[in-house]
């Protein structure tokens, strides 16, 4: 007897209409969801319907809940003549468009190169794992030291090989984005290249040698063999990639405070300032709908688009 | 040149690729390992000393029994770290296991429900989060990151499609010599998804123990500050001394490495899992 794949269960058909075990696997399965479930309404799904109602409304605390204002969409038309907003939202693209694709590139050569079988493999792996399983509190810390313009160890070095004006990274409202995105890059490049590795595992090598024999140079091989096998793994880690960039904040909250300017808020940054220093917790809760419809939207047009490129075996 | 000896130098070159590009991955570390034995004048000389002119352990002692609460930091870590995992286990096996091998009423809406607050982003839930709390009277507790920490959606998902790989035939004999689902749970079940309860404890080890965001906003008092928080107060003083805060984020990034190193085969597979399977 098969497994129902969607139900997973293995009881006989005969044995699961049974009207007292029916009964009896229904008081099991509510007991064994009950404590997951009470965390679950208590710690999720309020605080998301919460979020959604509040999200039409004025509020501070200070007022206690009988101060809550419904405004009905005024948050949301607030939110497009509000600068801060826009440069955020802005910024956020900005930081998911460059970082994303230039850390699934060399994730992908890294774990192209590490699958070809190197010596000390695992040895590489663990280093180059080594930031993301880090704090970003102390990865953080340290480079807004290595990070300082003018005795900070990156620029000494810039300095040593002949560059007269280094960038002034964080503090520059020009080069604080790209210092974001470089330090993101560093931290998530082992992350994606363990992830591709297993993927590539998954190619059969008689793949290769087959193509090898046809006379198939290396480049050709990448480009019609291992991408297409691998098409399901960059797809995977391209949606949680996109996702996780949509909600950077740590770093920026340490690092730069969405400064110099408005040069590196994004928005779970300013969701957090405009809740936790403005006090406006209504207004706080319509961004934060904003960039969950975004995140979902872009996660289903990925998911659309994965038809065209993504091969499925 | 033979064929076995070009093998033999393509892979030596691509080694050498490989440790250079980790050690400049590493060099961020090893700049904070140097800079936590210095003193506070050699931090910023250049060219970088990276073996320290003068060793001092200074920094480790002023960390750990100086002004700053760096050991009610650490204590507070590991508590809210042990008891959040202890319980995240518990939950996610209990739940998964129901959601894979139990037949009961309203099982797939509920299932649907937990899968689509996965899509949810946790940030997006902060403000009403921190409210509840308040309501609760939780805020600034460290129950405030005990209870919602017990629960994963990913967690229940994870341990599902986990139970889900056991072939029905174990139980089924069980269930025909009148076993009920707790003694095929802890009798059968538990003991044959070892490896996942592994890779899990590890992912939310890490997760939690490095969690900045929820203590950021649920805890106001310095002293129930966990590492996370606590690092920063380094840096609040007036004096910001780089040697201590390197030597203190070196303590805090030290049981993260060590787990990490004991449960690094259940981990890369526990990702490669979860990567392929999305």
């Amino acid at each position: 007897m098969q497994p129902n794949p969607i139900i997973g269960t293995e009881l006989p058909r005969k044995a699961r209409s049974g009207k007292g075990i029916f009964r009896r696997e229904n008081l099991d399965g509510w007991l064994f969801l009950s404590v997951s479930l009470i965390g679950y309404i208590l710690f999720r799904f309020i605080p998301i319907i919460f979020s959604f109602v509040l999200s039409f409304s004025e509020w501070n605390l200070v007022s206690g809940l009988r101060g809550i204002r419904f405004t009905g969409l005024e948050n949301f038309i607030e939110q497009w003549s509000d600068t801060w907003f826009l440069h955020s939202l802005v910024n956020t693209f900005y930081f998911s468009v460059v970082s994303v694709p230039i850390s699934i590139a060399l994730s992908l050569l890294a774990a192209v190169i590490v699958n070809e079988s190197i010596y000390f493999k695992g040895f590489v792996r663990l280093l180059l794992y080594s930031p993301h399983i880090s704090s970003m509190v102390a990865i953080s810390i340290v480079w807004a030291v290595l990070y300082s313009p003018s005795y900070g160890p990156i620029n000494m070095f810039l300095q040593s090989l002949g560059i007269s004006h280094p960038p002034g990274w964080i503090s520059s409202s020009a080069w604080a984005m790209p210092s974001l995105i470089i330090m993101s890059i560093w931290q998530s490049v082992g992350y994606n290249m363990v992830i591709m590795l297993a993927g590539l595992q998954g190619i059969p090598r008689d793949y290769y040698e087959a193509a090898e024999v046809d006379g198939a140079g290396v480049l050709q091989r990448f480009r019609s063999i291992t991408i297409p096998l691998m098409s399901p793994t960059l797809f995977f880690v391209m949606i949680t990639s996109v996702i996780g960039s949509f909600q950077i904040f740590a770093q920026v909250n340490i690092l730069t405070k969405g400064g110099p300017g408005t040069s590196t808020s994004v928005l779970v940054y300013y969701i957090y300032n405009v809740a936790f220093n403005y006090n406006r917790l209504g207004y706080a809760n319509s961004i934060s709908w904003v960039l969950f419809v975004m995140i979902f939207a872009l996660t289903l047009w990925q998911w659309r688009q994965q038809k065209k490129w993504v091969h499925l075996q | 040149m033979t064929k076995a000896s070009r093998a033999i130098l393509g892979k030596s070159i691509l080694t050498i690729i490989m440790l250079s590009l980790s050690v400049i991955t590493v060099m961020p570390f090893l700049w904070m390992l140097s800079t936590s034995f210095k003193l506070d004048a050699d931090v910023f000389s250049f060219p970088i000393q990276w073996i320290p002119p003068k060793v001092t352990f200074q920094n480790y002692r002023d960390v750990w029994f100086g002004e700053i609460p760096f050991y009610h930091f650490y204590i507070n870590s590991v508590k809210v770290t042990v008891i959040s995992i202890a319980g995240v286990i518990a939950t996610s096996l209990m739940a998964g296991y129901a959601f894979a091998k139990i037949q009961f009423d309203g099982k797939n809406v509920l299932f649907l429900f937990y899968l689509a607050t996965l899509m949810f982003p946790d940030q997006t839930l902060l403000v009403p989060r921190f409210i509840f709390y308040k309501y609760l009277d939780i805020y600034n507790t460290h129950w405030a990151l005990i209870l919602p920490g017990m629960i994963s959606a990913f967690g229940t998902f994870l341990m599902r499609q986990f139970f889900m790989t056991l072939p029905g035939e174990l139980s089924e004999s069980a269930r025909i010599d009148g076993a009920g689902h707790f003694k095929i749970f802890f009798h059968i079940a538990l003991p044959l998804v070892k490896p996942a309860i592994v890779s899990f404890l590890i992912f939310s080890f890490v997760w939690s123990w490095n969690d900045y965001e929820n203590p950021l906003i649920f805890l106001s008092d310095t002293e129930r500050f966990t590492i996370p928080l606590g690092l920063l107060t380094f840096q609040d003083e007036n004096r910001t001394s780089y040697t201590l805060i390197m030597a203190a984020s070196v303590c805090s990034l030290l049981p993260i490495f060590i787990i990490f190193l004991a449960g690094q085969k259940y981990f890369v597979r526990g990702i490669a899992m979860t990567g392929i399977k999305g």
